[in-house]
């Protein structure tokens, strides 16, 4: 029995779960993919949105993604943020830059940092491309991608790439 | 009351482990199903529910990824509840009571497989005085089993019967996880889980989906020339304080058989939501149910997909219904720990 005088007015009563966390089948595919270095979107069969990442689903339509749909590695800026306070745990150093990332031919966009790049030059709609690891260093993981760095073409509005319905 | 009726079921086969399957993977072939049987799509649907847990995923909003499996364009209107899509169903019903649909489309995922259900399920618990000692399921339901076994509700050989039952029926049921038949001698050799349960009394690990589409009186013919009506249906808690309930009865189910009025009704089927072997003898005791074939589809014990099983039993009524031309079937529902939560659904066969 506890002696303290002051009755107690918390407890803690931690909680942790433990999940075997699966991708999903069509996310699979892509992260197969994306192991070799290639980016691979799917598309969906009725209304022919391509996306990057997959998740198994066109949740336009609700029906299966099951066209594979090569892309490359270039694409535009079509949002971005500027971190300044630091997170515990992450190693890059502030300022940095995430942006979401529009690859050509794709009707989403993912989240990735921007570097090799001064900030105050970034902007929406620059073209950009994956710079990857090195291949030995390759996973099953967007990660595989170091960042995307800025390249020389003009810039794109990101107004033309609202998706179209056919 | 709004006449409303089932027109369609269908139910993934229950997986003991999905692997790569998603949750969107796993709910798509049986929302396509349900449509191409009755020729429609979600054009036709007015309002979308499901049921699902966000802890069974394990992360947080899990259920608006479901929607995925959804066509959503042109906008729908949907809704989700934190429960067994059998609650999903119960708010599509007053959805069309209230005049807002006439349609609704019900869906329920779950997969157990990836994380502890154990944990998972003892935090839906009281969060202050029980949670916090991490009770798994099994032993509250032991709890119960206990409670009546020492007063004589139920005996230990209506619990074995219970479970050599389940097996035989799981014939019955094309999407049954578990279907090896067993006889005494194989139950009696499992060792207790948590006493008096032995791991046979108790339900299996279950991944899967299930989906169904209700309609008002008007729409229901235009879906199906065999619409089954939902004559009655009933819900009701009680007190989240294990200490303070009564666990050899449950007045709250006495009190949804009287509003359901269900004393003089001759069933022809029931489905019960009886996770455990106990709680099979327990609930045909409690609702009147000795003489009517009970659990045909084998129920939770050769399948139990948290979040669906109880729709399940709705769906397996409906069909039980539908194919053996029967007049009267019940339903039952449940969630919380120990029958906490009940609902019971009185479907009919148009006269």
């Amino acid at each position: 029995m506890s002696t303290e005088d002051t009755p107690k007015d918390y407890s803690e009563s931690p909680i942790n779960l433990e999940y075997f966390y699966t991708a999903g089948s069509a996310t699979t595919r892509f992260l197969n993919q994306v192991k070799e270095g290639n980016i691979v979107g799917q598309g969906c069969p009725k209304c022919k949105a391509v996306y990057v990442p997959p998740r198994g689903s066109c949740p336009r339509c609700g029906v299966a993604t099951d066209i594979e749909v090569p892309l490359t590695d270039k694409g535009c800026i079509e949002s971005f943020t500027v971190v300044h306070i630091p997170i515990p745990g992450n190693p890059i150093v502030p300022p940095y830059v995430c942006a979401m990332i529009r690859l050509d031919g794709a009707n989403i966009s993912f989240l990735h940092l921007i570097q090799d790049v001064d900030i105050e030059n970034i902007r929406i709609g620059m073209r950009i491309q994956a710079v990857w690891k090195p291949k030995e260093e390759w996973t099953h993981s967007l990660e595989n991608i170091k960042w995307f760095a800025p390249i020389d073409e003009p810039d794109v509005d990101v107004a033309t790439l609202r998706f179209q319905e056919s | 009351m709004k006449r409303v009726a089932i027109v369609g079921y269908a139910q993934h086969p229950i997986l003991k482990n999905a692997g790569a399957l998603n949750e969107v993977e796993l709910i798509m072939p049986v929302v396509h199903q349900l449509f191409n049987d009755l020729g429609i799509s979600q054009k036709d649907i007015d309002f979308t529910c499901s049921g699902s847990c966000d802890y069974l995923q394990g992360a947080a909003f899990a259920f608006v990824e479901g929607l995925s499996a959804i066509q959503t364009n042109p906008p729908i209107k949907e809704s989700h509840v934190e429960m067994d899509a059998a609650w999903a169903m119960y708010e599509s019903m007053l959805k069309i009571q209230m005049g807002d649909a006439e349609t609704a489309l019900i869906y329920g995922f779950g997969k157990s497989s990836p994380g502890d259900l154990d944990a998972i399920i003892s935090l839906q618990m009281d969060p202050y005085y029980i949670s916090p000692l991490w009770p798994d399921r099994v032993s509250l339901a032991a709890l119960q089993a206990r409670v009546l076994l020492d007063q004589n509700v139920i005996t230990s050989e209506q619990m074995l019967a219970s479970v050599i039952e389940a097996r035989a029926n799981s014939k019955n049921n094309k999407n049954a996880l578990i279907t090896d038949l067993i006889d005494e001698a194989d139950y009696l050799k499992n060792e207790m889980v948590s006493s008096p349960l032995n791991k046979l009394d108790c339900p299996p690990i279950s991944d899967g989906s299930s989906a169904m589409i209700i309609a008002s009186e008007e729409k229901a013919y235009e879906f199906t020339d065999h619409p089954i009506w939902i004559e009655g249906i009933d819900h009701r808690i009680e007190s989240s304080n294990l200490g303070s309930r009564n666990l050899a009865t449950s007045d709250t189910l006495q009190a949804s058989m009287n509003q359901l009025n269900l004393k003089n009704i001759k069933f022809d089927v029931a489905e019960l939501h009886t996770q455990f072997s106990h709680e099979l003898p327990f609930l045909k005791s409690l609702l009147n149910l000795q003489d009517v074939p009970t659990n045909l589809s084998g129920g939770p014990l050769v399948g139990n997909v948290m979040m669906c099983a109880g729709l399940d039993a709705i769906g397996k009524t409906y069909e039980s219904l539908k194919d053996n031309q029967f007049t009267h079937g019940l339903a039952h529902a449940t969630s919380g720990p120990c029958l906490q939560h009940n609902m019971l659904v009185h479907l009919e066969t148009q006269k």
